[in-house]
């Protein structure tokens, strides 16, 4: 009950921070001055209006939710067996924890507006190389491949978004889904030969592929402007709005006119964070989603015995492969946010030293966790910015923390925990269980952990 | 006599120079227990090895159910209803019990991804059904109250048990069993035997058993293979193979 109460009543705070950030609060010119200015009555009233009903949803879940399946299991269709319906009531034990992660997204959201200029623009290239780490660490943490050429991938990601806009003028989010599918296509089709290789032949040639794709880049010179890179790729918009001073394309409005403010550079580098953020979200939920399933546990069943996953009927290189597509597929929706957030591409960037630098995230924060990922990723980018002056000492740095950290920590800043399936049972629990047709009577909880 | 559920013939593995199996034949029909035996180094789980698609015979042939699988990659075997165990354990030992079950349920699962993405209806039955089939066998192998440890955290005779649970999720048509009863004291040989049993009568499953323990196998097989330096020696009921005069040879060291 105290929970429950807790629970709601944090959910409404957040959402009146950010409701009354985002809605309750407008800026207006003022002559030359930007004013902030309380909204008007009517929009106060719907936001106190959601907040009441966010508390009443929160207070009443379990009742809504039983009541949900009350209804559903009188219609016929629900999960047949007895642990299922455990699965979800046990599920919503980790409300606590999904309270702290909503307040650290809020968090994370609403510091842009506080934070300089320069350091947003930093916190959005920490955040390309955490969704670099994530999408790598699939491939090297979880699956225990060892690839040495996903900078080609991202490569592969930037490059598309990059040239279909020029030939074909698509715009950003159309180009994300390109890119993304695009490097999926290439984590698939460079995957297929090389995975039969393992561990240091399999990096060897990894290494060589991401190699080729950035000669290739380099030379296919009509194509991709070769060394010369392509330039004036458009940054995000917003459902149409650009956040430049003038729409470039004709027809579309800029973002501050058509919400009438005033034009600041700003905006456009608090959007680009924001949308950096977005796609972050988008890759530890689909990556955490990915983990609970099949194909999550056959990645680390085949880390452990592959002639054991084999004998059970796994395809080794399907499972594989699919790891190495995915994450190929995360590279190239980093790659193409990067063309859009730098706005010019050349082969420079996609050089064997950022596959290194992604590699050493993943090991530096533990290979296979997430939030380990996440911290050396931080740590990679900021490092670099904290110690300008050592510039030219950067990759004896960089060296040295690498031998410090094996010697140190082998396993990583934050070594993985899994999350687990579990089981419980009552003490008391009987299960029955005819040889023929088997039988569980429901008294197993399973939760996850 | 119907057909047989798994028929070899002329089977044939050479490494280099050594006939580590030489024109073994055998044959298992539906409900049979089978075993081969013969002293060490015989060529038992290079039979085996070949049957199940981790070596690919020199020569012979190999049908199940009536379909040439000989050469066939081990997924696509094990995936026609073959499955087998390993003379040294092979579990996932960092994954929980349970989750080496759900492993092997691979197959039979809701593979989709964008059904596992959004976590849909189908998806989380499909997880539920793997989930109660992964508790009925752990209940049936009296494991169910290490569900949750790390399969490498075990007891020697959980861990051999838990594999043959992990063997019977994927639903196999043909058990191969290789040395099950190594390492096992007297009570879990005894247990290991009621299993058996309980497989071929209750579950509709042959049982192909690699096996020294003379009594367990005297016991249980409907028929014995004898094999001896990779050649085949003697084959028929217990009682005949017992009194086999090559048999007796072989196994009291005599060339
Ligand atoms: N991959 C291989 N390469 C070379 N020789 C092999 C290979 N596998 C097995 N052999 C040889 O084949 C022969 C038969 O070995 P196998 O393991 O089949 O015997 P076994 O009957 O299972 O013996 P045990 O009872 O000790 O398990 C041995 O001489 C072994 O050295
Ligand atoms: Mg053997």
């Amino acid at each position: 009950m105290k929970t429950r109460f807790f629970n709601a009543i944090a959910a409404t705070f957040v959402l009146l921070l950010l409701t009354s950030m985002l809605l309750g609060l407008t800026l207006e010119s003022n002559g030359t001055e930007l004013v902030i200015q309380v909204a008007e009555g009517t929009r106060l009233s719907w936001i106190i209006s959601g907040a009441v009903i966010v508390f009443l949803f929160q207070f009443f879940r379990n009742e809504i939710s039983q009541g949900w399946q009350n209804t559903r299991s009188s219609m016929g269709n629900a999960v047949p067996t007895s642990i299922s319906e455990k699965v979800k009531t046990t599920s919503q034990l980790s409300g606590l924890k999904t309270t702290a992660l909503c307040f650290l997204v809020a968090g994370l959201m609403i510091w842009p507006f506080f934070a300089s200029r320069g350091s947003v623009d930093l916190a959005t290239l920490t955040l390309i190389y955490i969704m670099l780490g994530l999408g790598l660490n699939i491939v090297v943490g979880l699956a225990g491949l060892l690839d040495l050429g996903y900078v080609g991938f991202y490569a592969v990601g930037a490059y598309s978004y990059a040239l279909l806009n020029m030939y074909f003028g698509i715009d950003f989010w159309t180009g994300l889904l390109a890119g993304g599918l695009l490097a999926a296509f290439f984590g698939f089709i460079l995957g297929f030969p090389v995975l039969r290789l393992r561990g240091d032949y399999l990096a060897i040639v990894t290494l060589g592929f991401g190699e080729i794709i950035r000669i290739l880049l380099n030379n296919l010179t009509d194509l991709t402007g070769g060394p010369n890179g392509i330039s004036q790729i458009p940054k995000p918009d917003l459902f149409g709005l650009e956040f430049s001073r003038r729409a470039k394309e004709e027809g579309n409005v800029p973002f501050h006119e058509f919400f009438g403010i005033d034009y600041s550079s700003g905006y456009k580098v608090i959007f680009l964070y924001l949308v950096a953020l977005l796609l972050v979200i988008a890759t530890v939920f689909v990556i955490n989603r990915l983990l609970r399933m099949p194909i999550g546990r056959a990645w680390e069943a085949l880390r452990e015995d592959d002639i054991a996953c084999q004998s059970l009927g796994l395809n080794k290189t399907a499972v594989k492969l699919s790891a190495f597509t995915i994450g190929a597929a995360f590279a190239g929706f980093a790659g193409t946010f990067f063309a859009a957030r730098q706005g010019f591409i050349s082969p420079e960037s996609f050089t064997f030293i950022e596959s290194a630098i992604i590699l050493a995230i993943v090991v530096l924060g533990g290979m296979g966790s997430q939030i380990g990922t996440v911290l050396a990723a931080i740590i990679m980018t900021l490092l670099p910015e904290f110690a300008r002056e050592f510039n030219e000492y950067r990759m004896l740095m960089f060296g040295l923390m690498m031998v410090f950290m094996m010697g140190w920590r082998p396993q990583g800043l934050l070594p993985m925990k899994r999350p687990h399936i579990e089981v419980e049972r009552k003490p008391q629990g009987v299960v029955s269980m005819q040889s023929d047709n088997l039988t569980t009577s429901g008294n197993q909880l399973v939760r996850e952990v | 006599m119907s057909q047989p559920l798994l028929e070899a013939s002329d089977l044939n593995m050479r490494f280099g120079g050594l006939v580590a199996v030489d024109n073994v034949a055998l044959r298992v029909h539906s409900d049979e227990i089978i075993s081969i035996i013969g002293p060490n180094g015989a060529g038992k789980t290079t039979v085996f090895n070949c049957l199940t698609g981790f070596y690919k015979p020199t020569a012979g042939t190999i049908r199940f159910k009536g379909e040439d699988i000989a050469g066939l990659p081990g997924h696509k075997i094990s995936r026609k209803g073959i499955v087998r165990t390993f003379q040294h354990v092979r579990l996932f030992k960092d994954m929980t019990v349970l989750e080496n079950l759900l492993v092997a349920q691979h197959r039979h699962m809701n593979t989709s991804l964008l059904a596992g993405l959004f976590n849909t209806p189908g998806f989380r039955r499909s997880e539920a059904m793997a989930l109660d089939k992964a508790m009925q066998w752990l209940e049936r192998v009296n494991l169910l109250d290490m569900a949750n440890r790390n399969a490498g955290n075990l007891a020697y005779g959980q861990q051999r048990r838990l594999e043959i649970a992990r063997c019977m999720v994927t639903r196999p048509d043909l058990l191969m069993l290789d040395e099950p009863a190594a390492g096992l004291n007297p009570k879990e040989t005894e247990e290991l035997d009621n299993l058996i049993c309980e497989l071929r009568d209750h579950h509709k499953v042959s049982v192909l058993l690699i096996e020294h323990d003379m009594q367990l196998v005297m016991g249980i097989s409907d028929r014995i293979y004898v094999i001896n330096q990779g050649r085949p020696l003697a084959s028929g009921t217990p009682e005949s193979v017992q009194n086999h005069p090559d048999v007796i040879k072989a196994y009291l060291g005599e060339t």
